[in-house]
Parts: C-alpha cells; structure tokens; sequence
C-alpha cells in the first residue's frame, strides 16, 4: 500500500481526538516486507488483542494456528502465559517453534469463562511478554475487557479461538474488538526433490485489521526462531536462506 | 483390654476389646505395650498443626482417634476435593499413617462416614441429607457406649431404624444427647469447631463492636489487618506462603479463607489483593464479629529475595501473578513443561512448578514434533506396503486420506527398564500429509515384521500446524 500523507495527516488527527497516543504503540512485524506493509503500524500492535484461528479441521484442533501464535509469542521477550482447556498441546512443538520451555507457564482452565478471566489477569499484569488464550466463544463486551487490559499494560494478547464442533465455526464472523483477526490453514507443503515432507506450508488469511485491510499470503511454517518466511518460487529466493534448511519442522 | 492392633496383629487374630492376656495367649512373643493416652493426645495434635499448615484454615482433634477439617475455602488449592482427600490419604500413608476419610456436610456426618463406610476415601454428595447416614451402624453417632448398648436391646441396629422412630419417647428414655446428635449429623443443628491456634504462628486479629457484612467493609479491615501482620511478619524475618483470613459469625459459625503463595511474600498490596479476590466466597450471614488473621505457614524471606533478584536479569519478576492464578485455578493446573529424556512421545513432558528454577533444557529437535498430540493414539485404517514404507492411504474418524507425502520411518523403542512387556515393543513413526495439505504424526505399532515387536496395527497420534 503506498502511503497517502493526505489520509496519514487525517488519520493523525482522528487519533489526536480520540486521546489515545496510539503512534507511540510499538509494534512486533514478522520480518516480511509484505505482510508487514499490510498493517498498521507495520506489524502486530502490542498491548492489544489478536485473533487467530484455523481454517478446515484447524477450527477444531487448533495445530497450526497455536504454531503461529507460538511464533509471535516466541518474538517477545518475558514470560508467555498460555491458558488451555484441552490438555493436548505437545510443548516439544512449542519447543521447535522457538518457544522455550522454561518461558511458557500453562493454566488449565475448566471454561471459556475461566480462560477468559486468566487473560485478562495476565494481560492486566504487564510483565508477561505475551499471552495466549484458547477459547471458543468470544463476544464483544469479554474482547473489549480484553483489549482494554492489553492497552493498558502493553501485552500482547492473543485468543486462539478453537471450538468443539466444525459448525461452531461459523462464531468467527461475529465482530469482536480484537485489533486483528487471523486464519491459519493449512497448505501442501512444497515439493521436495526427493521423498519426503518439505517444509510446511500456511495459507495466512488476515480477515480484519483496524485501520487496515485484509489480505490472504502463503507462508512458510514457523522456523525454530518463530519467523515465518514466503515461499522461495514467489520471491524467487528464499526469504531467509537460513530458515530454509533449520526450519524444515512443524 | 486390647485398644489397638496392627496388621499383622490382626491377621493372628487379635481383636480390639478382647482381654490382653486372651491376646498374649492367642500369639506368640505379642508385642504388647501400654496405653499412653497423653501420648495419643500429642500426636494427635501434632498431626492437626500438619494438617493445618498444609490442608485447610479450621482442623481441629476429634479425640480419640480422629481430626476434623473444615475444607471450604481451602480444597481449590488441591485440585477439588477428591483429589485433595486421595492426596492426604496417600501422604500420610508415606509416614506410616494408616487413614480413612470422608466429606461429608456436617461433622456428625463425616465422622460417621469416615469410621464406617470409607474405604479409604470418600466423598458425600453436597446436600446428601439423612440417605448416606442410613445404612450405618449406631456407634457411628458418637454417642456413649451404654446408650449404644441399651439402643440395641430394644431393637435398633442403624441410624436408619431411629430416623423412623418419633423423637420424644427416644429422648424421654435416653435424655436430650441422642437427639443431639442426630440433629448434627443431619445439619440441623449447629455444630462449631473449636479450630487450633498453635500460638508459635503469627496472628493478629480485629473484633467489632457492629458486626459487619458489607464486602467493601470487610476489604477495608483486610487491609489493615494485611498491615499489621506484615509488621509482624518483618520483625521476625518471615515471608507468608500460607495464610488463612477466619471470619466468626454472630450466629458462631466460622467462614475460612485460604490464600498460598509459590514464594514466601510479605508485601501488603500483594497479600491483600490476593484476600480480596476471595471475599465472594465468604457469606457473612448475619455479620461477622471477629475478623483474624493468620500466617499459617511462613519461611525465612530474605534469602529467597536475593534468589529472584539474581534469576530476574531484567525480565520481570511474575509471581505475583502466578499467586493470583493459582488461588483462582487450583495448584494443579499452573505449570511449566520440561523435558524428559525418552523417546517415547506421550513420556516426554512433565509439569513443573511454574515459579520453578530455569532449567534451560529443551528437547531435541532434529525431528519435527506434531502441535497437538492426542491423549491416546487413535487406530486407523490403512493401506501400506511392509515394512518399511508409510501406507499409502489411511481412514481416521470415518475420513478417508491419501497420503501424498511422507517421511519416516523415526523408530522409537520401548523402555524395557519400565516394563518387561517393553522390552520388544517398537513403533515406527511417520509425518504424513495428504492430498489437502494436513499433516498427521502416525505409528505402526511393530517393525512389520517381528510380532514380538507390537501388534502391527497403525494409530495416529498427533497434529502438524
């Protein structure tokens, strides 16, 4: 998107009445120029809310898009609160995508209300470098309460909205107060030269940004540093040549 | 008069309440030794201040033989009560106590449960009422041993066939105790316990002149009460890691709160957030006489500062908020992952203290590891070429796949130092990904060849991002 300093000047002033030095936010960008060009700010704002999902079967189990939420909480510093309510994440995974164990505290929440208010406790708490939640149901009034809180401290939040059933999914249309909101599906992974999985492939949809627009990219999997990378045939090179052959994991 | 047998006592015969000397003739070389009742009574105690500091804010002795605890407000920090009841049971098990246990809603209940129908544990249903208590002897109702006695000579076995009988010829014949008793064990009378306050624990306390019950009221007194113990706490060099808030109502009942913490703390802000964020849970009544508070357990502090200080290195220090969470979500269910050094999947992980040292390990990571791991493999239908190469379509909760790409096979073996059923057991992993992009961790159970080695079948055990 090519910057339009009428509208930049517009949006300053908009920001000026609403009383929020939203400018001063930092933000935490993926590394990728065309990603990160998409939003504002030039990449995830911290102290706000996120929203990812999966796409198909990710709906329900939830694989990929705690991988990429692992990612972006592996690129923050301090300690990472992750509330569950299902015990099957396989922290070795976590491991792969950057995450240390030894920064990940887990919460077992009974319930979408329990794990909603851990959430928000950590959010509220700012010395947490990010916090991820797994939650089905998300409304307005519970996501506002959240995104105060993170905007408050400056924590990254991020609801990983899994659900029971497949048809449960269709919850992710209604409007949350969340800053984005991300879909994660999975995608063949490229082709190797020989027999094999090469390295695992996402279609990354993002659904809505405030104050910037949505957009689909196919990525590459997280590497063992949480950065994600955009497939060698569409850059004509490997994004980062590194990543290609560490990161060759899910 | 024999009071007590042991195990292997009892297998050679010997019974509570026969003669001593019956016994001695009964066994030989019987080891016999003489009744200490202030003994007993010591021990008891001792084990009411363990329980104390460790289980719930109001324990009291149940001479002879027993100890009372009222767990509300304190059976969250152990995972529920049944888990709180199996743990106690086992840890006292480990030093060589052998005990039973019930929940119950009344302490006549409970006690009766406990002696009578726990084998070694159980839990009553909130609000069971007279149903449980039934089916129990009449020695479960604490009553004197001639009242039992004469009870039985007229006929009556269980606390059911009482139940039945109208109330005032019972009374008229047995004076007002068993009417009494009965009451308390159904909740219709009140029945305090006389908590024990060792007086080596810190302790401070407010009584009102106006009973109050307003939540903000009560917050206002925590506050200052936190102050005052905090004080307290400071001049002896002490950090609370256990406290308990007991509010006395005006009606004589107690309302207990407990609060822990993962490290010894005596900050004022901290220990009264983590008390307010339980005033809910109390139900003041009618309103509160007495408000105190106790450290009932507390550790030396300023060598453990020192430790976070050293271990913090510019990221911030976040027990504070593990203190909170766990007080709102159990021990049990905050905790940090480390590695286990085995190849096998599911023995991989184990939980650690959240507040736990860094133990900068990690697993090893030449081979990608699925996000979600099911809690036990699935079977799967498959169709595959043994015995080495991944199968080439597999059906798994009724859809079918073909499986496109695959790497494989990482062969894990059993730990045959567990299990002698192990010592052959070989399973062959695969990451396979099908037509639409999903990838799946799937095993043969086997090598494909030897039947020693596992029955052969595939499972699928996990899910790639």
């Amino acid at each position: 998107m090519r910057p339009e300093p009428a509208i930049e000047s517009l949006r300053a002033q908009i920001e000026k009445i609403e009383g929020r030095s939203r400018r001063l936010k930092s933000v935490l960008p993926f590394g990728i120029a065309d990603i990160d060009s998409r939003l504002p700010g030039g990449g995830l704002t911290l102290g706000a809310l996120h929203e990812i999902a999966g796409g198909g079967n990710g709906a329900v189990d939830g694989a990929a898009a705690a991988l990429f939420a692992a990612g972006v909480a592996a690129r923050t510093r301090g300690k990472v609160l992750w509330v569950i309510t299902r015990p099957d994440l396989f922290a070795p995974a976590l491991a792969q995508a950057g995450l240390a164990p030894d920064r990940v505290i887990y919460v077992e929440a009974g319930n979408d209300k329990t794990v909603l208010a851990c959430i928000e406790e950590g959010l509220r708490h700012g010395g947490l470098g990010a916090v991820v939640g797994e939650v089905a149901r998300l409304d307005m009034t519970a996501s506002r309460r959240l995104q105060l809180c993170a905007e408050g401290s400056g924590t990254i939040g991020i609801a990983l909205r899994r659900w029971r059933r497949q048809t449960d999914a269709s919850d992710f249309g209604q409007p949350t107060a969340a800053a984005t909101r991300w879909r994660v599906s999975v995608m063949p992974s490229a082709a190797l030269p020989v027999p094999g999985v090469g390295r695992h492939r996402w279609l990354l949809e993002l659904i809505r940004a405030r104050a910037g627009e949505s957009a689909d990219f196919e990525v590459e999997a997280c590497d063992d540093s949480g950065r994600l990378a955009l497939p060698a045939e569409l850059v004509h090179r490997p994004a980062s040549a590194e990543g290609w052959r560490r990161g060759a994991s899910g | 008069m024999v009071l007590a047998v042991d195990a292997a006592a009892q297998a050679a015969g010997v019974r509570v309440g026969m003669p001593a000397t019956k016994a001695r003739v009964l066994v030989q070389g019987l080891i016999v030794q003489d009744h200490d009742a202030v003994g007993d009574v010591q021990s008891l105690d001792r084990l009411a201040l363990w329980m104390l500091q460790r289980y719930a804010p109001i324990v009291a002795a149940d001479p002879p033989d027993g100890l009372v605890i009222d767990s509300t407000g304190a059976d969250h920090l152990h995972g529920g009560e049944e888990a709180m009841l199996a743990g106690l049971i086992d840890r006292l098990a480990a030093s060589g106590v052998q005990a039973r246990a019930a929940i119950a809603d009344t302490w006549g209940a409970a006690h009766a449960l406990a002696r009578y129908a726990a084998k070694p544990a159980l839990v009553a249903p909130a609000g069971h009422g007279s149903a449980v208590l039934a089916g129990l002897p009449l020695a479960a109702l604490r009553l004197p041993a001639d009242m039992i006695a004469a009870l039985h000579v007229l006929g009556f076995e269980r606390i059911g066939d009482l139940l039945a009988q109208p109330r005032a010829p019972l009374t008229l014949r047995f004076g007002p105790q068993l009417g009494r008793r009965i009451d308390q064990a159904l909740g219709a009378l009140s029945e305090p316990i006389d908590p024990i306050r060792p007086d080596e624990l810190i302790q401070v306390k407010r009584n009102f002149a106006e009973p109050i019950g307003a939540a903000e009221t009560i917050a206002r007194y925590i506050g200052k009460l936190v102050v005052q113990l905090c004080a307290e706490l400071e001049a002896k060099g002490l950090g609370a890691k256990r406290l308990d808030l007991i509010c006395h109502r005006v009606d004589n009942r107690l309302q207990a709160v407990r609060v822990g913490t993962a490290m010894p703390v005596r900050d004022v802000k901290r220990l009264t957030r983590l008390l307010t964020d339980k005033i809910e849970t109390i139900e003041p009544g009618f309103g509160i006489e007495i408000l105190s508070l106790t450290a009932t357990l507390a550790e030396p502090l300023s060598e453990k500062q020192t430790l976070t200080a050293m271990v913090d290195d510019g990221v911030p220090d976040v027990s504070d908020l593990v203190d909170t969470l766990i007080n709102r979500v159990g021990e049990r269910s905050l905790y940090r992952a480390a590695p286990i050094a085995t190849e096998v999947p599911e023995r991989s992980v184990r939980r650690i203290a959240p507040m736990a040292p860094d133990t900068g390990a990690t697993w090893p990571g030449h081979w990608p590891r699925p996000s979600r791991l099911l809690a036990s493999p699935e079977p799967i239908e498959t169709m595959a070429l043994l015995p080495d190469h991944p199968p080439v379509a597999f059906t798994w909760r009724g859809i079918r796949r073909r499986v496109r790409h695959a790497d494989g096979p990482e062969r894990i073996r059993g730990e045959w130092w567990r299990r002698d059923a192990e010592l052959t057991a070989v399973r062959d992993y695969f990451r396979v990904e099908d037509d639409a992009g999903e990838r799946y961790w799937i095993f043969r159970s086997g090598d494909g060849e030897d039947p020693n080695s596992g029955s052969q079948r595939w499972f699928l055990h996990g899910v790639f991002g």
